[in-house]
């Protein structure tokens, strides 16, 4: 055991003198959050609306009131003439023109009902969206409230907002940073460390070592699994202290979850590094492999439900997706751990793969 | 089995699938001699080496190193050999007193007595004042020595240097073998694959691979007699033209 922890030792060495690299590990988790966090937001805010009304009307204020008041939207202009929409979307003067039929009060409550345009500029499409919904909802809200009980036409919907009742996007995306961070310092790192040692001729000296295979593997995987601790650490008291994103459910149940994607991310991590001899082509094959996937395909910017169906499947197959799910799950939604067994054990199956998976090729190249 | 031979093979032999690497070699080495492993690219010098490391098992055949067998006991010969590759094997990101105190604290050596033969071995080498040197700014040389004396720092009984001299200055492959000879006098049994036939010269006994079969083994002087050459370089020639299978 002695001469195991002597090359842990080493390990520590080589990524604490490489002093750029460290700062990055470290730092990237913390510049990530404040990205995605503060600037990479997609909630609807400071939406300038301009309005477009032939006649004074009281509904038609009473709505513009309610828009206005909510943090969504500034009623900024009342507006001429249709005309005048293209040049102020084009000037970026305002976002989305409400335009109100003629005598609106009066025909709210008539069967066929008031007339009323959303016209948004929509070169962002999925904000765009956004804009009508939110419109959309204070509108109905609006309805709902003139005519409660009897009175009412059609169907209202009601929505509640579940667990993330401001619509905050930071609370979506907390999680796949999780995936993302743990999945680049753990299979990248580790895969890069361990075929620098093929690289540069150490390993075979190693290899003749009285040290056991398994031995140089784990003392390679101890320093990176270190890392990736501090990082989760870090991710968790950003998004606890400066994103006020709450971690809703248990903790611990959140730490063994991590665990377990740890594990999946260093044998993946060693698996690379069975497959190629150069640092260069291992990155390569990490980043292309393990980290665009991660990022595009397992929710943590597009939800994977909104994907053609051939892509969901093949989202099944990714570890980071069960883990962010669960992440969700448990922080967010606040789940006890019973209602996420599945992805647990789905997680487990996938470490308990590859894990055998990479050991044996990882033998089978010393043969 | 004699105590003065520390590698002995018989039909020694590595099939990957149809394609025979080693071909029934059977030889003995006795200690504090230098062996020379000589062979084209190809004729199966590496694959030999690995098995005689405990690196490799063999399809057929026996051998023992340090009296271990090698299909058997691999993790009991590694604690008995040394190793060095011509690819630079120390850590260029540690210091050169760290690189000893790893290689040393994976062959289980005491730390007291890592740190007094860590100055012994300076102070021979004239590095007392590299010690906390990063290898990586060491001339190639210098790295050179240092790996060697890394590799015989444990006191292994065999040590096996795989092309040692590769891409290092004249005077200082002489340098080289100087510690070599120095190493082998303390009974150290030393077994060196090269590429330059003056050194073959150097060695006490010369084994020259072909297609996988060693079809040459004695010292030098009896080869070149045997073979009519004046150097072993000419031997090596003569010998590589029956060669028929190319890399």
């Amino acid at each position: 055991m002695r001469e195991f922890w002597v090359f842990v030792r080493k390990e520590f060495y080589h990524i604490l003198r490489d002093r750029r690299t460290m700062m990055i590990l470290l730092i990237m988790p913390v510049v990530m959050i404040i990205l995605f966090g503060f600037a990479l937001t997609t909630e609807v805010r400071n939406v300038n609306i301009g309005v477009l009304t032939s006649e004074p009307d009281h509904a038609v204020e009473q709505i513009l009131n309610r828009l206005d008041a909510s943090e969504y939207f500034t009623v900024k202009e009342r507006l001429d003439s249709p005309d005048d929409i293209d040049r102020k979307f084009r000037g970026r003067e305002l976002d989305m023109v409400i335009a109100f039929g003629d005598h609106f009060s009066e025909k709210v409550f008539d069967p066929e009902g008031a007339a009323m345009q959303l016209v948004v500029d929509a070169t962002n499409a999925s904000m765009a969206q956004s804009y009508t919904a939110y419109a959309s909802a204070i509108v109905a809200q609006y309805q709902q409230d003139m005519q409660p009980g009897a009175g009412r036409k059609g169907i209202v919907p009601n929505v509640v907002l579940m667990y993330n009742p401001q619509m905050k996007s930071s609370y979506n995306f907390v999680p796949g940073i999780m995936g993302l961070t743990l999945m680049l310092i753990c299979a990248l790192m580790t895969s890069i460390a361990i075929v620098k040692e093929k690289e540069t001729g150490t390993m075979e000296v190693l290899l003749v070592s009285p040290l056991r295979p398994i031995h140089i593997i784990i003392a390679k995987m101890i320093p990176y699994f270190t890392v990736s601790c501090v990082n989760l650490l870090t991710i968790l008291l950003l998004s606890i202290f400066v994103l006020k994103v709450p971690v809703a459910g248990s903790m611990v149940a959140l730490c063994v979850v991590s665990l377990i994607y740890i594990i999946i991310a260093l044998s993946l991590g060693l698996l690379v590094s069975t497959l190629v001899d150069q640092q260069i082509i291992a990155m390569l094959f990490s980043s292309m492999l393990l980290m665009v996937p991660t990022i595009l395909l397992c929710g943590m910017i597009f939800p994977v439900e909104s994907m053609p169906e051939i892509l969901q499947y093949f989202s099944h197959l990714l570890p980071p997706k069960w883990y962010i799910m669960a992440v969700r799950k448990l922080m967010i939604a606040g789940l006890p751990v019973s209602f996420i067994w599945k992805e647990i054990v789905i997680l487990i199956v996938m470490a308990v793969l590859l894990i055998t998976i990479s050991l044996r090729k990882f033998n089978n190249r010393l043969e | 089995m004699n105590n003065d031979i520390v590698i002995q093979t018989k039909d020694l032999t590595k099939k990957f699938g149809s394609f025979t690497a080693v071909d029934h070699i059977s030889f003995e080495v006795r200690r504090g001699e230098i062996f020379g492993f000589l062979g084209a690219n190809g004729a199966g010098k590496t694959t030999a080496m690995r098995m005689l490391c405990g690196l490799s098992r063999p399809t057929s055949g026996m051998g023992q190193v340090a009296g271990f067998d090698i299909a058997r006991q691999q993790e009991k010969i590694k604690q008995n050999i040394g190793y060095m590759s011509q690819k630079f094997s120390l850590y260029g990101d540690l210091k050169v007193w760290e690189n000893i105190r790893l290689y040393a604290g994976i062959y289980g050596m005491k730390d007291a007595d890592i740190a007094r033969k860590t100055e012994e071995l300076l102070e021979r080498l004239d590095f007392t004042k590299e010690r906390d040197t990063l290898v990586d700014s060491l001339p190639l040389g210098w790295k050179q020595k240092l790996a060697f004396s890394v590799s015989i720092f444990h006191e292994p009984k065999i040590v096996f240097l795989d092309e040692p001299t590769g891409g290092v200055d004249p005077t200082t492959r002489r340098q080289f073998w100087e510690m070599i000879y120095e190493a082998a006098n303390r009974g150290i049994t030393i077994f060196v694959t090269t590429h330059y036939m003056d050194e073959a010269e150097y060695c006490h006994r010369v084994s020259m691979m072909v297609d996988g079969r060693i079809d040459a083994l004695d010292s030098p002087s009896n080869l070149k007699q045997q073979f009519n050459a004046s150097s072993m370089d000419e031997v090596f020639r003569k010998l590589a033209r029956k060669a028929e299978r190319m890399e």
